[in-house]
């Protein structure tokens, strides 16, 4: 058993020691995964874990790495993907430049998506997508585009769900038992590491996704976050959430309106 | 059965069930008393399709408010909880609701023992957590977990449910309280309530 005390200690050692800031992340879900780290790891106790991080650099990395949840799909919650391809995209068309960031995009799965989306649309030409997530295993793979073939039957009727018509499986070349995904469609993304508790906003958006990122964060934590993409909307921007997170505790919940039931803002002043 | 010792202070009832559990919920909650001084946290294993459907089906059944759970929602006494599908549910120090989108647990997300480890981290011995049918052994750790705080633990009677082996494994392995049928399920909840 983990005391409060304990992961307080572990906190403050990963902001000392590294930067790395989990101060404000949910408690219960920090110390779900926690112990669920020692536990895969067999350590006798929760001191000889403490010190193996203080330690040892390397399984610093280990531990960001399993301690960010990284559960993702593609068309994740088709109907939200309906959304966004028949009222977001329409709209967004009428830009010269489409700028997209996708933050805390995971292993990428929801980037290549919206990548179909937009070269449906033909817009992926004048689009930019920025991705970014704190682990970076998670971005390495999300760079390479290729992902379990186990689970394209899954997406692929995500996809028809979502209100798409191509062959989904145009989209990939299938190869032992995983599938990459057409070079064409990765040409327009970007990238990169960022972390939404310390780093700050680096472009303007027209369209922010950032789904289920915020269930692992505190409300002040949420509030500093949510502001970030604030900042980083242009006028009439659209900000995208995951199924079951909201705006409603936010000071920011008067200046954006939703569309429909989904989890999307756009912003009004 | 020991009736005395649930005469205890109760902050939260949390259910859980699988296959099966679903009938049982729906022949309860008409016979609750309609206030609560305490909470209940409902986790359903459920399909992963995003639908809300379950939450009215159970709210047609009570008058008592009836709720599925949005990320940091505050947790009030007289309300009844459910988890979304396809989400983790827990409970935060400060009383509020966190969402967990990672790995199934026991093949499940929503799963019973992550929702029953996290309330009884909360409210240690004024939990109850109740045990319903299912097929699989799910909600065992968890009750483990809140007996371990201190908590009680109740589970479905076997022979009573439509699918045996959740209470089944929960007996044959956890610390379990109480066995009760369905009625005794309801006189139990209705017990916990305390008059304001």
């Amino acid at each position: 058993m983990i005391e409060e005390s304990e992961i307080d200690l572990l906190v403050n050692d990963l902001y000392e020691l590294y930067g790395y800031d989990f101060t404000n992340y949910a408690k219960a879900s920090l110390k779900r995964r926690i112990v669920r780290l020692l536990m895969l790891d067999k350590f006798p106790s929760f001191a000889e874990f403490r010190y193996r991080i203080r330690t040892d650099a390397d399984y610093l990395k280990r531990f960001v790495e399993e301690i960010t949840v990284t559960v993702t799909e593609m068309f994740r919650d088709p109907s939200f993907y309906k959304v966004l391809r028949t009222e977001v995209i329409p709209t967004l068309a009428t830009k010269p430049f489409i700028r997209v960031w996708h933050a805390g995009c995971a292993t990428g799965e929801e980037v290549f998506s919206l990548a179909i989306l937009l070269k449906e649309a033909k817009l992926l030409h004048k689009s930019l997508l920025y991705a970014t997530d704190l682990n970076p295993a998670a971005l390495d793979k999300a760079k390479k585009g290729i992902f379990p073939l186990a689970q394209m039957k899954q997406y692929s009727e995500n996809y028809i769900e979502s209100g798409g018509v191509q062959d989904f499986s145009s989209y990939y070349t299938a190869m032992y038992g995983q599938v990459k995904f057409d070079e064409s469609l990765a040409e327009k993304m970007i990238f990169s590491i960022h972390n939404l508790v310390s780093d700050r906003s680096f472009n303007e958006f027209d369209l922010i996704l950032c789904r289920n990122v915020l269930i692992y964060f505190d409300k002040a934590l949420q509030d500093r976050v949510l502001n970030l993409f604030d900042d980083s909307l242009g006028q009439l921007g659209y900000l995208a959430l995951g199924s079951k997170e909201t705006l409603k505790f936010s000071a920011l919940k008067s200046t954006f309106t939703q569309l429909n039931k989904e989890k999307i803002w756009r912003k009004v002043s | 059965m020991a009736e005395s010792k649930l005469t205890i202070s109760c902050k939260a009832v949390v259910i859980g069930g699988s296959a099966g559990g679903l009938d049982v919920l729906l022949k309860v909650l008409p016979s609750l008393s309609t206030s609560f001084s305490f909470t209940v946290i409902i986790v359903l294993h459920r399909k992963n399709s995003v639908d809300s459907t379950l939450e009215s089906l159970l709210a047609s059944r009570t008058k008592i408010p009836v709720k599925e759970v949005e990320d940091k929602d505050g947790i009030s006494p007289g309300t009844i909880y459910i988890a979304p599908a396809d989400y983790h549910l827990l409970i935060e120090p400060d009383l509020t609701f966190s969402l967990d989108d990672s790995e199934k647990v026991n093949y499940s997300r929503p799963s019973l023992d992550v929702t029953f480890e996290s309330a009884a981290d909360v409210f240690g011995p004024e939990l109850v957590g109740i045990l319903l049918s299912g097929a699989n052994a799910d909600g065992t750790q968890g009750l483990v977990a809140v007996k371990k705080a201190g908590g009680t633990t109740v589970v479905q009677k076997p022979e009573t449910a439509q699918t045996p082996f959740m209470p089944q494994q929960a007996i044959a392995n956890a610390p379990v309280d109480s066995i009760l049928d369905i009625p005794e399920l309801i006189a139990l909840v209705n017990s916990l309530n305390k008059p304001a």
